[in-house]
């Protein structure tokens, strides 16, 4: 096959269906677009010479036209669209319980039907390498597929003339032909050019065109699906992407990861406000709170001091540190610095920060030989006492269990916090141990005279952060916004061209949109209003 | 504040009696022999549903004065907001195509809708932090509005489907049309079940161990299933007949799944009321009525014209914007939440819908049938995923 | 007119593998991205980071890791809160005296916040080698440790020869020992 020369005179590129430039049905080739014994021509991608349909002789030829296939892209994107319905049924792995084995936790909580999901991995659904593969190919899909089909279309449309073959107007769907010696063709222009046709002649033939950036919606808004998805690829290289998680305490002052050390976060406190039917402002919501039964969160907040690193970074090494900004993360309102932003994500409430403690008579609660308090994230040796006793810790358990009958500590923060204290009376009476617990209250020996009883205590709050670097959200948003563009201008432009050809006694009219036939068609009578042309036929509304 | 929210939800009554009267205008048009000759019966239609359209707006800002944060923060808000994009998207196609018969079929599914709606309930909720955003409105609306502009699509598609299937013989497209309308009949079902045994203030209660806790569970309608190993408190109550199985864990497990199966089978006995009534298929008794009315080449462009337009605003709406909130709330734009997943299938959907419709040829009955699933879908998204697949957008 | 077709034949195969090679190796390049993110941990055979930590009961005196360039370092992440870690204390301060003659410094990273509960363990355990407080766990993080107990051994290059998740058992703890020792 070569290229062909129209009778027209245009040279075609090989697998033209339709002459580029007269648009008269290319012999031999009209099974490419299915036009054989067809009343009307498949105007797709007007007639041009696709290639994929054309070359397929290697290896790299094969590939390139499976992917081009509009079939297949809509075969992958219904694959993608029934494992994202599958991957649904349950719960993916993250939000799952943490600290649960996922494939008993998929057995115990939904039977077999779990197990069956986490063997075939739909747990993790969305960051497994087949699905991923099925977005890629998609990716693939969409650029050689727009590549295909973009070029040839470009150029058709740059090169067709107003003249078409006779051929090619008859078997147009919107068709007609006015038999009158008056055609008012001035008329017929001013309406075109009121309705913001643009206007081509050629020998007496007018064609008159619109919108023909509608066509390249389509490849636009793949481009920007294309950067969209580049963009996403790009979370994997780490200088693009961090995502990093970290608790502070009040009062506590913490290096934030994935910063590298170089900048710290103070804590300085934690606010949980919930909604109170009480409130005047909160009223409206009354039905709806005793509906709820617990309390309703309004504010999750934390108030915080970032601070930035100054002395030559040595991890573990006491820091340096500057004040870099004085501010609050609440939920929807981030805190941002440099290139960082850190979300409010998470909290625990209440944990034990000071304890004090009493020392009275075994007996009788309400004697007083002294109090002390101890600051349970530094507790001291020992602690003496105004009265002359003295309190020595021998054992601190922050998190205290029973294990094998002996207390041991489960983590270093002081959520269930026990002691082992050694109490020396002043008059060198013999020393006394016990344990004390939340709950617990042991006597050593079993023969204490004192005891030391817990008075009071503190709390504070903790708060979870998520800490954020994210460059690729420029280039996914640009993704975005191309993507939006594309789609816009594609489906709320229609192409729309209209064709004219005088004849002896009378023109012949053909028109062409590639959406919204019934609306070409109203237009059209507008534009011949009053020039004697008559109203052209719908062929394919006529065929049923 | 307490008259405010009483005025509002006037007039949410209001709007629903006036789509409803809109509705047998629009029905009177087919009474017109010639195709469209006399408009009087259409204009009054369309006017009514604008006055509708109008006053349901003042619903909608009342209700937003009244809570201080857009009403469509909670499944009844949202609900009849998409009712309300559904009768505005039907509004403007009209505009553009003046289709009658459009009207007789998309106010009645705004009515169906906006009456779903107040199954659930009713009173204004306290936002949540990550709720606390203006992007809560803009998301919302703006996916609220492509849903309804996308559901005119279905409409548009089950005229051209009523009006064409071939019923002199049963097919696979007879049968599923069926269905189709049965599922319809399920949705009056429920509503009619809840809402009659609402009124008569039924109620039955069990205790049931829940997660190992015994906890009181409380049924609106008899309980045909209770809850596995529940005790029926309530004296003169219905025994269930079997209980539900174990594996459904949740409170409300066993409740929704008893809602459910009898609104199946209220449905069953609305249509086989209906078929015994008529004699044959529901869609063969339809079709008559559509058959010189409807042009199907017309009702063919609505329903793609409306997946144009309907799909760049969903797009923006229930993927765009509802990624720069998730990237403000939630530190990442996207989290694989089960409603962004069926977003997301939404979004395939109707993008293989278009590629299937401009590049392989796919129009009349395959096209209309595809606009039935897609609003299969985004029902599915409403419903299904805010009542049974839990997570972060879970209203209810 | 054939040769054209034919240079144009050769110039589209050429784009399209291109391409198609560009967009293959994008799609590996994720897939591979994407496996490798769950277990992403200081590896064998890379440079250990440097740090700075203090010592316990020394008063504030602090130790870095890089003014023990030339030995050979075992450091071993662990608290007291943890019960496996209590486990191979004995058998560190067991091996300690002989290895540190040879050349080897241990050097235990404890993740514990109280300084109390730690010096109470010290003196209970009677631990001779250095204890190192890394009280927000700073350096943990730095080398991607999630799980205690972990022992890292780095020669006297500074390169990380083994790393061990878990405990340990004598004769390994010994023969991971042996592997740093200097070279004379």
């Amino acid at each position: 096959m070569n290229e062909i020369t129209c009778e027209c005179g245009h040279v075609n590129p090989e697998g033209t269906v339709l002459c580029e430039a007269c648009g008269k049905p290319i012999e031999g080739n009209q099974h490419i677009n299915g036009n054989e014994d067809k009343k009307l021509l498949n105007m797709r991608y007007d007639g041009s010479a696709r290639r994929s349909q054309t070359y397929n002789r290697t290896i790299v030829d094969k590939v390139w036209n499976f992917f081009s296939s509009v079939k297949v892209g809509v075969w992958l994107i219904v694959l993608t669209l029934i494992a994202s319905a599958v991957g649904t049924i349950l719960p993916q792995e993250m939000y799952i319980p943490p600290n649960v084995d996922p494939a008993s936790h998929y057995r115990d909580q939904y039977g077999l039907l779990g197990q069956i999901y986490y063997q075939l991995g739909f747990h993790n659904l969305f960051s497994s390498w087949w699905y991923m593969l099925l977005i890629a190919m998609i990716g693939i899909s969409i650029v050689i597929a727009s590549i295909d089909r973009f070029f040839p279309l470009y150029k058709t449309l740059k090169k067709q003339k107003p003249k078409r073959h006779e051929l090619f107007m008859k078997k147009q769907r919107i068709f007609g032909v006015t038999e009158a010696d008056q055609v008012d063709l001035e008329l017929y222009k001013k309406n075109l050019k009121k309705r913001r046709f643009k206007i081509y002649e050629q020998d007496g033939h007018i064609l008159a065109e619109k919108n023909r950036f509608a066509r390249w919606g389509p490849y636009v808004n793949h481009i920007g699906l294309i950067i969209f998805l580049v963009g996403s690829l790009l979370r994997f290289v780490p200088a693009f992407y961090i995502d990093d998680f970290i608790w502070v305490r009040e009062g506590e002052t913490a290096m934030i990861p994935g910063t590298e050390g170089q900048y710290y976060i103070k804590n300085k406190d934690f606010i949980l406000e919930t909604y109170n039917e009480d409130d005047e402002t909160d009223a409206r919501f009354k039905e709806a709170i005793q509906k709820q039964g617990g309390p309703i969160p309004k504010t999750f907040q934390t108030n915080a001091v970032i601070y930035e690193r100054t002395d030559e970074i040595i991890p573990g090494k006491e820091p340096e540190l500057a004040e870099l900004k004085d501010t609050q993360a609440k939920m929807n309102h981030p805190i941002k610095f440099d290139d960082f932003a850190l979300y409010q994500a998470s909290y625990q409430l209440n944990e034990f920060k000071e304890m004090t403690f009493k020392i009275h008579d075994k007996g009788n609660e309400d004697t007083n030989y002294g109090e002390f308090t101890v600051d349970l994230s530094d507790p001291k040796n020992e602690y003496t006492l105004d009265s002359g006793y003295r309190v020595e810790i021998d054992n601190y358990f922050p998190e205290y269990e029973m294990q094998e009958g002996a207390p041991v500590s489960v983590s270093k923060y002081p959520k269930n916090p026990a002691f082992v204290f050694t109490l020396y009376p002043p008059d060198s009476q013999e020393a006394e141990t016990s344990f004390l617990g939340i709950g617990a209250n042991v006597d050593a020996s079993g023969e204490n005279d004192y005891k030391i009883g817990l008075v009071n205590f503190d709390v504070r709050d903790v708060t979870g952060l998520t800490v954020k670097k994210d460059h690729t959200l420029p280039l996914i948003a640009l993704g975005g916004a191309i993507f939006m563009i594309g789609v816009i201008q594609g489906m709320y432009w229609n192409h729309r061209r209209i064709w004219l050809q005088p004849k002896e006694n009378g023109v012949w009219i053909a028109g062409h949109t590639n959406k919204n036939w019934y609306a070409l068609r109203q237009e059209i009578n507008k534009v011949i209003s009053g020039t004697h042309i008559q109203e052209p036929r719908d062929q394919y509304e006529k065929k049923e | 504040m307490g008259d405010l929210s009483a005025i509002s939800g006037n007039l949410l009554y209001a709007a629903f009696f006036l789509y409803l009267i809109a509705t047998f205008f629009f029905g009177a048009t087919i009474r017109d022999k010639k195709r469209a000759k006399s408009r009087t019966a259409g204009n009054i239609g369309i006017s009514i549903t604008i006055l509708g359209f109008i006053t349901q707006v003042g619903y909608f800002i009342t209700r937003w004065i009244a809570s201080h944060h857009a009403p469509v923060s909670n499944l009844f808000e949202y609900t009849t907001f998409f009712g309300m994009m559904l009768v505005f998207a039907f509004i403007v196609l009209y505009f553009i195509y003046r289709v009658d018969l459009l009207g007789l079929f998309a106010l009645p599914i705004a009515l169906l809708i906006i009456a779903f709606a107040s199954m659930f309930p009713t009173e204004i909720s306290p936002l949540v932090p990550s709720l606390q955003s203006h992007w809560l409105y803009i998301h919302v609306t703006t996916a609220s509005l492509g849903q309804g502009i996308l559901s005119v699509s279905f409409v548009a598609g089950l005229i051209y489907l009523i009006s064409q299937i071939d019923q002199s013989k049963t097919s696979k497209h007879t049968s599923w049309l069926e269905f189709v309308i049965y599922t319809i009949a399920a949705v009056v079902a429920f509503i009619v079940l809840s809402s009659g045994f609402s009124a008569l203030n039924y109620q039955s209660v069990f205790q049931a161990p829940i997660e190992g806790q015994q906890t009181e569970i409380t049924y609106q309608m008899p309980a045909f299933i209770g809850p596995a190993d529940g005790d029926l408190v309530t004296e003169g109550a219905m025994q269930p007949l079997i209980e539900a199985p174990e594996w459904m864990r949740g409170e409300d497990a066993a409740v929704k799944l008893n809602t459910f199966i009898l609104s199946l089978l209220g449905g069953l006995l609305l249509y086989g009321v209906s078929r015994l009534l008529m004699r044959k298929r529901v869609g063969a008794f339809l079709q008559p009525m559509l058959r010189k009315k409807v042009n199907p080449e017309l009702v063919d462009e609505v329903s793609y014209r409306a997946v144009a337009i309907g799909f760049p605003v969903f797009t923006l709406g229930a993927l765009i914007f509802a990624m720069i909130w998730a990237q403000q709330a939630w530190d990442r734009f996207w989290g694989w939440d089960p409603k962004e997943v069926w977003a997301l299938i939404t979004f395939f959907f109707y993008a293989a819908y278009l590629h299937l419709r401009l590049s392989r040829g796919w129009h009349g009955m395959r096209s209309a049938w595809l606009a039935v699933g897609g609003f299969g879908i985004i029902m599915f998204n409403l419903i299904a995923v805010n009542l049974v697949i839990s997570g972060l957008h879970s209203y209810a | 007119m054939k040769e054209q077709t034919l240079k144009k034949k050769r110039k589209r195969l050429v784009f399209r593998t291109v391409i198609l090679a560009v967009m293959a190796g994008l799609v590996i390049f994720a897939l591979i991205s994407n496996a490798k993110e769950e277990n992403s941990v200081i590896a064998q055979g890379e440079q250990a980071p440097n740090f700075q930590l203090q010592k316990f009961g020394s008063g504030g005196e602090t130790m870095a890791l890089d003014d023990l360039k030339g030995k050979g370092v075992m450091v071993n992440f662990w608290a007291t809160y943890c019960g496996p870690c209590k486990d191979e204390m004995p058998y560190m301060e067991e091996l300690y005296p002989e290895f540190r003659e040879k050349g080897v410094e241990i050097l235990a990273v404890n993740l514990d916040s109280t300084e109390l509960v730690v010096q109470n363990f010290i003196d209970q355990y009677n631990l001779s080698f250095p204890v190192l407080q890394d009280k927000n766990g700073q350096v943990m993080d730095l080398y991607n440790v999630s799980n205690l107990p972990a022992t890292l051994f780095i020669n006297s290059e500074g390169e990380i020869v083994e790393k061990v998740i878990g405990p340990l058992t004598l004769s390994k703890l010994e023969g991971h020992l042996q592997k740093i020792v200097p070279e004379e």
